[in-house]
């Protein structure tokens, strides 16, 4: 299903390789034993390593553990750590492949994790199905704290933070109105370090290589390397480890491609020529998804097939995304086929002015954010459709979408 | 010093009753759908009175005046 390239940028840092799962013994003769240093040392490497998030936000990692434990002396109360592996994006693969492959990376990170922020608890939160960790779990003996796995059902949303801190609390994975943070108040009331495993994987290495390290890959500005979901089509979604910076061309093949998607369903359209100039870079990479669209495809049709499951997929929780996500899946389906579009141009743009910044959680904005740049990059697309043609000859679908919502 | 206050609605909880538009309509209007929109300067020293009242009068409690910080 993924397997590393063949054609390797950079050695991977993360995955295991030869697509075998790393077991603990493989784990430590490949990496050598986990770094137990001193936390404030350790906290000290990570802000010089400039690691950010991987689950899409791209916050430092330094300020975010910073954050928590203040809040857990702040409070009194110990905080919880949760290890995000709940990847709900459909077109990403990166975080199941890495607990695949090297589970042992992220519960090392965990583990540092939780003694830097002083963590009382530790939870690893994967979705349903995902089912070798206890026994990779179960050989680790020599860990200071125990790991619960908690499995999330599927769902788009349910990897937000607020969502995970809410069912491992027990509840529905469901968006809160997050005020004060899932930092300050998670799960059980608790401070809450909510980190993707693929950053937890990334801090194992730095406790155990340092800084300058992590450096060595990326650029000065964006230190380091990201996994990437890359799609190609007619080939099966591969996992890439890739450094920041790297041309984008050199991660899928522009040439015959009409556009890219970038960042996954939250993400944004680019056209193919424009993507051509572009590197490697966290501000628009999200969670890491790349998938190329051939100009034999129609970007609209694909926008509304994920703008469809996209409004499915809200919660339902709050008016405007409520009432203005499947309006804008119904009023881009409109656009997708060719034949008169009436106002619906000028309603998208009016009602993805109206869902954006109104939510309990990022879901409308990222779905506005995927909404414009379909416009923009597809705009000669929109006018060919409103005179009835259809540049696209192929129209089998292309990205994945869950069949049913 | 006196922290500058901002409006904030929980959308989770917000019925779109649109009470709050009635006693703040120079920072809310109602959207098409009924639902609050917020313009979301701070609330001036003399409004914040009634900006108060509009929170505790909201049926469902969703208006806050919360002070104003990032994040
Ligand atoms: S913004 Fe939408 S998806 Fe997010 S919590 Fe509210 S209703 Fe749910
Ligand atoms: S009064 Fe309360 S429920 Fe009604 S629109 Fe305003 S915030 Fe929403």
């Amino acid at each position: 299903m993924t397997a590393t390239f063949p054609d390797l940028h950079m050695p991977p840092r993360l995955l295991a390789p030869g697509a075998t799962p790393a077991d603990l013994a493989t784990h430590h003769q490949r990496y050598g034993p986990p770094a137990h240093g001193d936390p404030e040392i350790l906290l000290r490497t990570v802000a010089e390593s400039g690691l950010t998030g991987r689950g899409g936000a791209g916050f430092p990692t330094y300020r975010k553990l910073v954050s928590v434990a203040q809040a857990g002396r702040r409070t009194g109360r110990a905080p919880v750590v949760v290890a995000n592996g709940a990847e709900g994006e459909p077109a990403s693969r990166k975080d199941r492949t890495l607990l695949r492959l090297s589970p042992h990376l992220v519960l090392d990170g965990l583990q540092l994790a939780a003694r830097t922020v002083g963590a009382g608890e530790a939870y690893l939160a994967v979705e349903d199905g995902v089912i070798w960790l206890e026994s990779a779990l179960a050989r680790r003996t020599a860990d200071p704290l125990p790991v619960k796995v908690v499995r999330l059902p599927k769902s788009f949303l349910s990897g937000q933070a607020a969502a995970l801190a809410r069912y491992v609390s027990g509840g529905a994975a469901l968006p809160t109105h997050q005020r004060p943070p899932v930092r300050e108040r998670g799960v059980h009331r608790a401070p809450t370090l909510v980190q993707n495993v693929e950053t937890l994987a990334h801090l194992a290495l730095v406790a155990r290589y340092g800084a300058d390290w992590y450096r060595t890959a990326g650029t000065p500005a964006q230190p380091g390397s990201a996994l990437c979901t890359v799609h190609v089509p007619g080939r099966e979604p591969r996992v890439v480890e890739a450094p920041y910076g790297l041309p984008l061309g050199r991660l899928l093949p522009l040439e015959g491609a009409r556009a890219v998607l970038v960042g996954g369903y939250h993400g944004t359209w680019i056209p193919a020529p424009e993507a051509a100039e572009l590197a490697l870079d966290a501000s628009y990479l999200g969670a890491g998804v790349l998938a190329a669209l051939p100009v034999d495809r129609c970007g609209l049709a694909e926008t509304a097939r994920v703008l469809r499951y996209l409004a499915l997929q809200s919660a339902g929780q709050c008016g405007p995304c409520l009432n203005g996500l499947p309006r804008i899946a119904g009023a881009f389906r409109t656009l997708a086929a060719p034949g008169p579009q009436g106002t619906v141009r000028a309603d998208l743009a009016r009602w993805s002015g109206l869902v954006e910044g109104r939510g309990a959680c990022h879901h409308p904005d990222g779905t506005a954010r995927l909404v414009r740049s379909a416009l923009t990059t597809f705009a000669a697309e929109v006018d060919a459709h409103a005179r009835g043609h259809c540049t696209a000859t192929d129209h089998t679908p292309l990205l994945p979408v869950p069949e049913e919502g | 010093m006196s922290t500058a206050q901002h409006i904030d609605i929980d959308w989770t909880a917000c019925q779109g009753h649109g009470l709050c538009a009635d006693y703040l309509p120079e920072h809310i209007v109602l959207d098409e759908w009924g639902y609050p929109l917020v313009d979301g300067a701070p609330v001036p020293v003399g409004t914040v009175r009634r900006a108060r009242r509009a929170a505790a009068d909201c049926p469902v409690l969703a208006l806050a005046l919360i002070p104003v910080r990032a994040g």
